[in-house]
Order: structure tokens, then sequence, then C-alpha cells
């Protein structure tokens, strides 16, 4: 892991273990509904400051906090076309297939690659710690992912071109 | 020093009451009441209450009379009422709110319980004999937001509440024809209902999940979402309070707060371990020891739901956690600590307290 990578992953460690301290709130502006108040937004006073947290301009994290529900939404570094059509083509597999992955948010935030919403619920059934260490993992992984697939683009590219061209 | 562990499922426990003489428990979880016989080694179901059609949030068993009170997001509160063949026979009470209860409390002369609301509102509710139902008066100025928890004082006329709008306050819950004219405390020499005897606030803004009276009255403490525990000592009635401590700490939030004495408090929250503080209004407060520290737990409690977690890591990651690999925490309850109650006291000060949590335990602390 890069010298800088380390700091900026204990810091979302660190600010996500203390923003995952859920409960469970029944909303107070609709009669018996139970909604993440983070995704309804209609109370305000039980709604916490969002938190940016970036590496540089390509890499952050934003943890938006309520007392019942957060979404930690994430840019995923994309340095040129390529990696940016990976990372679209990445984030369209996962959250297609959100119901199966319980936190995954279904559309990310806005100018985010993915998002992940946790709730009450979420936390009651999983170990907080184990969510945070997905969260965290998933971070790591998801660079590595996409600099393999671009290697494998690029070396599929030459061999497809070379192929191409010793047939002419 | 021996904790007893519980464990009951997976289901989180929103609450939590004993019997006068422990002998029967009753759990808040999910849209029932569950009561639990306490005397084996192992505690066994005796009967569960359903009535409400929504996740139950509070459960309270009134000493002397038996009767149990439950609240739930469904809007209503329940009183049950013991039958001789250890049956409960359900009555409604007339709230008159339209959100979510989320808190009942039995006052300690068990003639009213108050009800907290998603209605910015405090029920303060008593029955009523000529119609023979529960009636209620509503407290409403100046809550601003949903009302976390509300606790009594000593007198039964005094009411502590913490709110979501980072306040915690002292409110008049005197009811002319219930209660006897109470004689004047710190709080306030005449008292109608609804007066505002004191209104603090948190001191970073953070929601007030839990607030108590001191044994003798004379203090309210309160603990909030800044991971703060704050001591109000009032002077005189329409003062402002003598001191007003705070104590800052670095764990995770508390949920909720249980006076031991005068002199201490023992406060648990997201960091799934009670934590005790001593002080007093001269010294200043200050953590005293944590009770199941986790720096210095044993590493073998807390397993039972590792197979449980080999199939969640299975699922998540894709590989089961490697045998070296603890995924429990060191703590005895493995989630975060819902509510902290009184289980015994020797000589004036509580020697055990009874804890449950979102994990479904039960767990005895001496502290």
């Amino acid at each position: 892991m890069s010298q800088s990578l380390r700091p900026y992953l204990d810091c979302v460690r660190s600010s996500l273990t203390a923003a995952i301290c859920l409960e469970n709130f029944s909303s107070q502006v609709v009669e018996r509904h139970n909604r993440p108040e983070v995704e309804a937004m209609s109370s305000p006073e039980v709604i916490l400051n969002p938190l940016h947290i970036s590496r540089n301009e390509n890499e952050k994290v934003l943890i938006e906090s309520s007392i019942n529900s957060i979404r930690i939404s994430i840019k995923i570094k994309q340095a040129d076309e390529i990696e940016h059509l990976l990372v679209h083509k990445f984030t369209r597999f996962l959250t297609g297939r959100a119901e199966a992955f319980m936190i995954l948010r279904r559309k990310p935030v806005k100018d985010y690659d993915i998002s992940f919403l946790i709730t009450n619920f979420h936390t009651e059934q999983m170990l907080k710690h184990k969510l945070v260490d997905f969260i965290i993992e998933f971070m790591e992984e998801v660079d590595k992912e996409i600099s393999e697939m671009k290697l494998f683009l690029n070396a599929r590219a030459r061999f497809v071109a070379e192929a191409f061209l010793t047939n002419v | 020093m021996s904790h007893s562990s519980q464990s009951l499922g997976h289901v989180p426990i929103a609450d939590h009451s004993f019997s006068a003489d422990r002998s029967t428990l009753a759990l808040a979880r999910d849209i029932s009441v569950e009561l639990y016989d306490t005397s084996g080694p192992k505690y066994s179901l005796l009967t569960s209450l359903t009535g409400h059609d929504k996740t139950v949030t509070a459960v309270d068993i009134a000493p002397n009379s038996g009767r149990i009170v439950t609240c739930s997001q469904d809007r209503n509160a329940l009183v049950w009422e013991p039958a001789a063949d250890g049956t409960y026979k359900p009555t409604l009470v007339l709230l008159r709110i339209n959100r979510a209860a989320t808190y009942a409390r039995w006052s300690p002369d068990e003639k009213k319980f108050a009800v907290g609301s998603g209605a910015r509102a405090i029920a303060v509710c008593y029955f009523e004999e000529e119609n023979d139902w529960w009636v209620s008066r509503h407290i409403k100025k100046p809550l601003r937001s949903t009302v976390l928890s509300v606790a009594w004082h000593p007198n039964s006329v005094l009411l502590a509440a913490g709110s979501t709008d980072s306040h915690a306050r002292v409110f008049s819950a005197y009811v002319k024809d219930i209660d006897a004219r109470p004689s004047p405390t710190v709080w306030g020499e005449r008292v109608p209902f609804q007066t505002l005897c004191g209104d603090f606030v948190s001191p970073a803004g953070g929601w007030v999940h839990d607030a108590a009276f001191s044994p003798s009255g004379n203090a309210v403490a309160f603990v909030a979402h800044d991971s703060s525990l704050t001591i109000v000592y009032p002077s005189a009635p329409e003062q402002p309070p003598a001191a007003i401590i705070t104590v800052s700490t670095t764990l995770l939030p508390f949920v909720s707060m249980l006076w031991l004495s005068e002199s201490e408090i023992v406060a648990a929250g997201h960091d799934c371990h009670p934590v005790v503080f001593s002080g007093s209004e001269q010294r200043g407060w200050a953590i005293d020891h944590a009770v199941d520290d986790p720096q210095q737990a044993k590493k073998n409690v807390g397993k039972e739901n590792s197979a449980l977690n080999m199939f969640r890591q299975m699922d998540l990651k894709g590989t089961p956690t490697s045998a070296t690999e603890d995924s429990s925490l060191a703590t005895i309850h493995q989630n975060t600590i819902t509510k902290l109650r009184e289980y015994a006291s020797s000589g004036g000060r509580v020697s055990k307290i009874s804890s449950t949590g979102v994990d479904g335990k039960v767990v005895i602390f001496s502290v």
C-alpha cells in the first residue's frame, strides 16, 4: 500500500466508526413511517453535518450521517478515459445487483461513483466493525481491480492489433 | 467482579424491565413484549404480550402493582393488568399523539406514567376512575423535536426529558386531582402542570439520549450524542444552576445512563460496555473506570454467533474468516447497549445493573 493511502483509509475507518452510531428512529413527519432520515431529509435536527475526506481531487469519500442511517459515497480514482469507462461499467454492474448487496445504494450520489446506505436495521443484523471493514476493503480492492482491468484491456488491445496487422 | 450474561436470540432488545422481586423480566423486542422467568440458570419464555403492530420502544413494570406499560411506534401505549392466572389484560391508553411513542416510565408512586413521543410532546397519563380508562395530558412547549427519554423525580411530580433538539428539560407533571401538593424542591416551589423548571443544552449540540434525576432528586444528568455526560446542580427556583459539569469523552456516544449513588453514574451505549463516572458538585466529575473493559477482556467471551459470522463473511467477502481471526468484540455485548437499569442495591448504592443490547443479550453487571 502506498504511503498516502494508509492515513487516508485510517481516517475513513475512524470516521465511519464514529458515524455508524445508529438507533431505531420513527419519522416525526409522516405517521407510522420509519425511514432513513439521511434520505428523507425532512427533519433537519436529526441530520448531522456531512463529512468530506479526500486524498486528492480524484479520490474522495463523502459521509452523510443521521440518527438512523448513514450514506457513504466513494469517488473512485479515474486517471484517464479508459479508467473512467471501466469505473462506470464496474459500478453499473454492482448497482444493477444492489438487492444482493444489502447496503449498496441503487443510485450513487451526484459527483460520486458508488454510494452505500447503512440503516439501523443493517447494524442490528450485522456487526458494525465488519461493516466498516467491508467498506475499507472495498476501497482498497476497487483501485486494484480497476488497474488490473486496465492492464488486461491494454494487453488485449495490443494482441488484437498485432493479430490484425500480421494478417495484412 | 462477576457478570452474568443471557443470550436470548438475535432480535434487538429496545428496553427491558425486571419485576420488583427480579423473578420476571419483560423485554421489548420487535412488535411484542416477551416475559421471561428468570428463576432458572437459563431464562425461559413465559409468555409473549402481543398488542402492538409496530416496533415496541419501551416497557416498564410498576414494582408494586405489577402493571406493565408498553409503548410502540404504532402511536399507542398499553397498560397490561396482571390477572390471578398469570395472564395479562391490555388496556389502551388515550394518548392522543399522532407520531411514534418512544419512551414510557411509571412514576415512583405508580399513579401516573409519562410517554415521550415523536409528536414533539410528552403525554402524562393517569387513571380516570369515572370513565375507567387511562387518559393523558400533554406537555408540548417548548419541545421542538422527538422526545428520546423521560425520567421521573423521586417526588413523582417533576419529569426530566431528553430530546433530539439537543435539550434536556425538567418539567412539572403535576396533575391536580391525582397528586398531593408537592413540597418545594430546588427545582421550584409552585409547579403547575407544564412548568418548565430547567432547560439545558448539550455541550456540542448532540441529541440527548437519556436523562435522569439523582437519587435525591437534587441534580439531573444527561448523556448526549456528542459522547458527553452533563450533570446539572440547580441552586434555587428561577435561578441559574449552581453548577453545570460536563465530562467529554473520547468514547462513542452513550445511549443510556443510571445514577448509582449521589456521586456515581454509569453510562453505556455504542461502545458496548458500561463506564462509571464519579465526582461531586465541588470536585467535578471524571471517568472512574470501565466495566467489562475491552482492553483487558478475556478473549473467550461472546463466541456464540461465530457460525452466523462465518456465513456472513462468506456472503460478504467470499471467504470464511480464518480460525485465528476473531470476529467478535472483546466486550460481553456484541452491539450497542440500549438500556441500563438498576438490578440490586446495597447500602443506598446500586451494586448490580442490568443491561440489554441490540445483540439480544441481557447482562447483569456488578459495579
